[in-house]
């Protein structure tokens, strides 16, 4: 296991070094969570798992997790024991490469591969409240894990298409993601401060959505606000783009789950 | 999962396809500063509400409508001969003025509650205390809003 | 399906005032909002939210749509005795929920 990951870490530091930093992108040192760019009252929403309204979500999906479920009649936890040991760092490395689907997966995906394949079990809708429920369960066990996302030869075609689309000029207004979250961040655009666009805290509890919700449904919504063409829900184009956001913000902790205006 | 659509966000839909450019925002229809004495008066009838002994406790800008943190409180001994009877909050501009109403008794220990409050627009916050010897008192707040940047159509 | 998370100290020093904080999942639909057809999305709201100590009301909040979703309230009582608190949200569409934790209180 160690030499596994010895593996990974040289393989990460030689890429950091071969990918030298484009034209804008924010320098490591320099890169801060959403979390920094809040008030005072919704940082303290988020501070305490006791009142923090993501963690009803994850209270949800600890019950779904010990459910058994599909026609197998298997909950996660028959095969996964206790989630909050087992699932300890999974967030941190997705987008993850599938081998059999040839092609990186997301959480969601992830965890409705498990449902179908190992569970015999419908898969769950996009931004259903179960899968949202189950996402941040699993995610939560991250909570202060670096990401790590894997970057290797079969990663790296799908982390160029997710950041070129990161820099591709589109839509009416013609703007570019890295315009605003490289070139503008801290800035403010109608009241509210521009963030880096790091997504360490999802699924996120987004005070506008007055609900939990994915990273998917938070990239569509920027796409519609910049009038470009959005995807589809596990199209994979988002996720390739999931997979840019979670390398550049590679080493950042996860937070979820996160409070965001 | 049905998509909620804000008014604001599908006018602003409509708008850009008509070409329009400019964003019609129109407001729900809602209360003014007269709905909510009505309101208050429907709580105190005919007697006087002095200002004081309310503290509210509210960000003067708030990130969100959706989601505002309020805290109320009311210093008092809280025995059975004196304590914080109820504490209500109001708002002017919202489509109702009555927000929440808060019952105590002398077992609370003290008169004071925290809660989330939904607010349309920037403006005036009052909660009035209603004190177990009939006095009413009350205090208020401005909150500034602001809308996220990016709305979301279904 | 409505989720509570209650947060009560288990353990208290009698006459001590505790600090209670409950959080409830549910949308607090307004009644104001409407669907992209203009219909009006009906009200769907948490009305009433009680807490009692050992059968005893101690603390009761009366709720309109312009509390938040997922209803937050922090509130106190004072430590009496050992025994059961218990929570009880109720609402529009029959809605009813309850909650309890146990404190002992020396």
């Amino acid at each position: 296991m160690s030499g596994h990951g010895a593996r990974l870490l040289g393989a990460s530091a030689l890429t950091l070094l071969a990918w030298t930093a484009s034209a804008g992108e924010i320098p490591p040192a320099e890169r801060r969570s959403g979390y920094d760019f809040m008030s005072r009252e919704t940082r303290a929403m988020q501070d305490d798992d006791t009142v923090n309204p993501g963690m009803l979500g994850v209270l949800e999906g600890g019950t779904l997790w010990a459910r058994k479920t599909g026609t197998a009649g298997r909950a996660c936890a028959d095969c996964h024991g206790d989630g909050r040991a087992s699932m300890k760092g999974v967030a941190a490395r997705y987008p993850a490469f599938d081998a059999a689907l040839k092609r990186p997966v997301n959480l969601e995906q992830r965890i409705n591969l498990c449902r179908t394949e190992r569970q015999q079990a419908p898969a769950l809708a996009h931004e259903s409240r179960e899968l949202l429920a189950l996402t941040a369960f699993v995610a939560r066990q991250s909570r202060g894990v670096p990401i790590d996302v894997a970057v290797d030869a079969r990663t790296k075609p799908f982390i160029d298409n997710g950041r070129a689309a990161f820099y591709r000029r589109q839509g009416q207004l013609n703007l570019a993601c890295s315009q605003c979250h490289d070139e503008n961040w801290g800035k403010r655009l109608a009241g509210n401060a521009i963030p880096q666009a790091h997504p360490t805290g999802y699924p996120v509890y987004r005070l506008e959505w007055q609900s939990l919700g994915s990273l998917q449904r938070r990239l569509r919504n920027c796409l519609v606000g910049i009038r470009a063409e959005s995807y589809e829900y596990g199209a994979p184009e988002l996720v390739e783009l999931e997979l840019f956001l979670m390398w550049r913000a590679r080493g950042m902790t996860i937070e979820t789950p996160a409070v965001r205006p | 999962m049905d998509r909620e659509t804000s008014r604001r966000a599908f006018l602003q839909a409509a708008a850009t396809g008509l070409g329009l450019g400019a964003v019609i925002t129109v407001a729900p229809a809602h209360a003014t500063p007269e709905a909510m004495e009505d309101a208050i008066r429907k709580i105190v009838g005919s007697s006087r509400v002095s200002k004081g002994r309310v503290k509210l406790e509210l960000p003067p800008l708030s990130e969100n409508g959706n989601t505002v943190p309020l805290t109320v409180s009311v210093e008092s001994p809280m025995t059975p001969a004196d304590h914080v009877r109820a504490i209500h909050v109001f708002t002017e501009l919202n489509p109702q003025p009555e927000v929440v109403s808060f019952r105590f008794g002398p077992r609370a220990g003290q008169a004071r509650v925290s809660t989330r409050i939904r607010l349309a627009t920037t403006q005036t916050v009052t909660a009035v205390g209603e004190l177990s010897d009939g006095s009413f008192w009350s205090a208020s707040a401005a909150v500034v809003v602001t809308l996220a940047a990016c709305l979301e159509d279904a | 399906m409505s989720s509570a998370l209650v947060n009560v100290p288990p353990r208290a020093r009698r006459g001590e005032v505790i600090e209670i904080k409950t959080l409830i999942s549910h949308p607090m639909e307004t009644g104001y909002r409407r669907n992209q057809l203009g219909a009006r999305i009906p009200r769907d709201i948490i009305r009433l939210f009680v807490c009692t100590y050992n059968g005893t009301e101690v603390f009761r909040a009366e709720l309109h749509p312009a509390i938040a979703a997922n209803p937050f309230l922090v509130f106190s009582t004072v430590a009496t005795e050992s025994g059961t608190i218990a929570f009880q949200w109720t609402g529009d569409n029959g809605l009813s929920a309850t909650e309890s934790v146990a404190i002992v209180v020396d």
